[in-house]
């Protein structure tokens, strides 16, 4: 670990990825190396985190996420806690503010936020003095999730910079998209967003204009160049939305169908799928591109547990930190 | 009653002027030297406008009295320079009955401090599909020719027309809070823009209120009536209203302290505080609004002054309230912005503040040219008075106050209502 002790709790939470330099993304992926490492052994347990508690506070149903969480801070021997919002007393009618106040008055020395709405997570932050992750809120970020995905990225493609990345679907709804965005530029990575008009964020030509991304409506256009692509989840309620006519035609636009597999390996045979998942196969990605050999999509779930210990250990382990 | 004997006030332009009320009316305008038994208000240094008619006023009773009471909200008024609020009908139950815009009117009454005027819903339950007891509101001593679904939108075409045809009959004005639903979304909470799109909250475009006020304004052109357009808060609506007028189209606007200086950047902290409906939009639409109240294309200024209970505000900021105070702070605000900003001079505050509303409203004895025989309803001012606005000193039973810590140059003195006295340097007198 005494590689990342220089970056060692630089900020108080992670709340959005722009939280982080590229130093801090660095030293959080390099020590994330190293818990990756603790995996692979038959005792995975450190004692990092002995005597401290963990809260995974989850508003919003999310499996995948809070049992991460849950294993990382298990393994750096962390007590963690899961509270689901589902029957919590925000759906009793108790106040956000009020129901983390609560949380945090047990002792707590880190929340875990996930919630429905964009922009819960930074609320959080301002009312408790735990420190704060947001592990997904509304349609804002998900800045963990862009560290496990540059994570996976580098560990098959190396480091990323100058490395092209194309982002293809809901980019409107996608929390993911907002933070890969903002690491993997951090990162050095050239990043294509691909969409159909009705699923672009409004006023993201401005965004992109300012950033430095592409943008796209052609899905053949940006796939030859890429070296990931990174599918994202079309959410079921969206199609009767009017964002799309029928879930055949956004397949046919949108959908790593395997032609498109084929083309991608053709023009680049080390290129890699990832998918934040869970995924619609058949729409807006094939079965064989989900399960061929370039496809990461598992080795983001490993990567999750690893990155989240790191990002933990972080927070949490040493001495005081500087605010955000 | 005893009388009241102003000395020395600014009076719309006439200079220094001396100002005697008896009964509640002004009695002489002039120099006076003395008024035997009356009370002296020294207005030295102060600018008397007409009493300030606020055309959107949420006073929350009945129904969420722990927000804001009648009482609390006509206190709130009065510290404001306000005699006269219209109520708007979004209460629980809602104001769509000859009973409940009754109960209403009695319950302002009691306080003594400003005219509380019901606002008649368009709609039942504002439900937005048949209509509400518009005429026997307007029968009842109420005598209602305002109405609004206001926080909804009356936005079956069909219905709206309804509504304008028959508020014709009685001369009445419907106040239409434009925000179409398909456009805007139902978590629609933020100007839809760049920001938005970073920050992952639900858009709410400015074609959706736009699109609204141009079918509006067609349909009281087909019909003949009257419509009036609440809370303008884009420079496309401007346009709009700006076109209608000039076509001879019965149409006036409101705007809102806060969308004529808040801009939509203040969500960035995604603080419950700031979220309002319609929301802070760009500072290109923040300058048209404040031209077009300058040059009469926006009639009015009016407060949406919404309170809310603080658990209400402190939730994520799609699940928080929409709305924030305004009554206390209206006129600093104006005061800040347009006469310091040499937009408006004091006559064009009082035309904004209490004329032209009360004019909209159809209330007679408010808006007045301060003359003899004019009720006595007042708001003395101190233009070079700076205030930094503290939302604990709040008469107002809720603290959502968007201008906490700023300092705005220009506050009310003294709220004359009816020839007394209610309000003085922030306080009930």
């Amino acid at each position: 670990m005494s590689t990342t002790t220089t970056a060692r709790r630089t900020h108080r939470h992670l709340l959005s990825s722009a939280d982080l330099d590229r130093g801090q993304v660095r030293a959080i992926l390099d020590t994330a190396a190293e818990m990756h490492g603790v995996q692979q052994r038959e005792v995975k347990k450190l004692p990092t985190l002995r005597g401290r508690t963990v809260v995974n506070l989850f508003f919003e149903d999310s499996t995948r996420t809070r049992s991460s969480f849950e294993i990382a801070g298990k393994w750096l021997s962390a007590d963690v806690i899961n509270i689901s919002g589902k029957g919590s007393s925000t759906s009793k009618g108790e106040s956000l503010r009020d129901t983390v106040l609560t949380v945090a008055a047990m002792g707590v020395d880190a929340l875990v936020i996930r919630h429905h709405a964009s922009g819960a997570a930074q609320q959080v932050s301002q009312w408790v003095d735990a420190h704060v992750v947001n592990a997904g809120d509304g349609t804002h970020e998900h800045p963990t999730q862009a560290l496990l995905d540059a994570y996976t990225m580098e560990r098959r493609l190396g480091d990323l910079e100058g490395r092209h990345v194309a982002i293809v679907g809901d980019l409107t709804h996608s929390r993911v998209v907002r933070s890969n965005l903002i690491t993997l530029r951090t990162l050095g990575a050239r990043v294509t967003l691909v969409a159909p008009p009705t699923l672009m964020p409004s006023g993201i030509g401005a965004w992109a204009a300012a950033e430095g991304f592409a943008l796209s409506n052609d899905f053949d256009a940006v796939l030859p160049t890429a070296d990931a692509v990174m599918m994202l989840r079309v959410q079921r309620e969206r199609m009767s939305g009017g964002f799309f006519p029928t879930p055949r035609e956004y397949t046919v636009g949108y959908g790593l169908t395997r032609p498109r597999l084929d083309v991608l390996m053709a023009a680049n045979p080390d290129a890699v799928i990832c998918h934040p998942g869970p995924m619609n196969r058949g729409l807006e990605i094939s079965p064989d591109a989900a399960d061929a050999a370039s496809s990461l999509v598992l080795d983001q779930v490993s990567a999750g547990v690893a990155v989240r210990m790191s990002v933990l250990y972080h927070l949490l382990a040493g001495g005081e930190g500087e605010d955000s | 009653m005893a009388s009241l004997l102003v000395t020395g006030a600014n009076l719309l332009g006439r200079g220094a002027t001396d100002l005697l009320v008896e009964d509640g009316v002004i009695t002489e305008v002039g120099s006076i030297r003395s008024a035997k038994g009356a009370d002296v208000l020294d207005a030295d240094g102060l600018v008397a406008l007409p009493g300030l008619v606020d055309l959107h006023t949420h006073l929350r009773e009945p129904g969420r009295e722990d927000a804001e009471t009648i009482a609390s909200g006509a206190a709130a008024a009065a510290v404001g320079g306000f005699t006269a609020v219209l109520a708007m009908a979004n209460t629980n139950p809602v104001t769509d009955t000859a009973e409940a815009a009754e109960r209403i009117l009695d319950l302002g009454r009691a306080t003594g401090l400003v005219d509380v005027v019901p606002v008649g819903a368009v709609t039942k339950g504002l439900a937005g599909e048949e209509l509400a007891e518009l005429g026997l509101m307007h029968r009842s001593r109420a005598r209602t020719t305002f109405f609004s679904d206001d926080g909804k939108c009356v936005h079956n075409a069909r219905v709206m027309r309804r509504a304008l045809e028959y508020v014709r009959a009685f001369g009445g004005v419907v106040s239409q809070h434009a925000q179409d639903p398909h456009l805007a979304g139902p978590q629609a909470c933020a100007h839809e823009g760049e920001l938005s799109g970073r920050l992952g909250l639900p858009g709410w475009p400015g074609i959706a209120e736009e699109s609204i006020v141009a079918r509006d304004v067609m349909l009281a052109r087909h019909i003949g009536s009257r419509v009036h357009v609440a809370h303008v808060s884009t420079a496309g609506t401007v346009e709009v209203v700006r076109w209608a007028k000039a076509q001879g189209i019965d149409v006036t606007a409101e705007v809102t302290p806060h969308h004529l200086v808040l801009t939509t950047d203040l969500l960035a902290g995604y603080d419950p505080t700031f979220k309002v409906n319609p929301p802070l939009r760009p500072q290109e639409d923040v300058d048209a609004l404040r031209a077009a109240l300058a040059d009469g294309t926006i009639d009015a200024v009016a407060t949406d002054h919404a309170p809310h209970a603080r658990h209400d505000k402190e939730h994520a900021f799609v699940d928080a309230a929409f709305g924030m105070l305004g009554l206390e702070t209206a006129l600093s605000v104006v005061s800040d912005v347009m006469v310091r900003g040499g937009l408006l001079d004091w006559a064009g505050v009082a035309r904004v503040m209490s004329q032209s509303p009360a004019r909209i409203a159809g209330l007679a004895a408010h808006g007045s040219t301060l003359s003899v025989g004019d009720a006595a309803h007042l708001t003395l001012v101190d233009p070079a008075a700076e205030v930094t606005v503290d939302r604990g000193a709040s008469l107002s039973l809720s603290r959502n106050n968007p201008w906490h810590g700023r300092t705005l140059q220009g506050a009310v003195h003294a709220t004359v209502f009816g020839g007394r006295v209610t309000a003085q340097k922030g306080a009930l007198a």
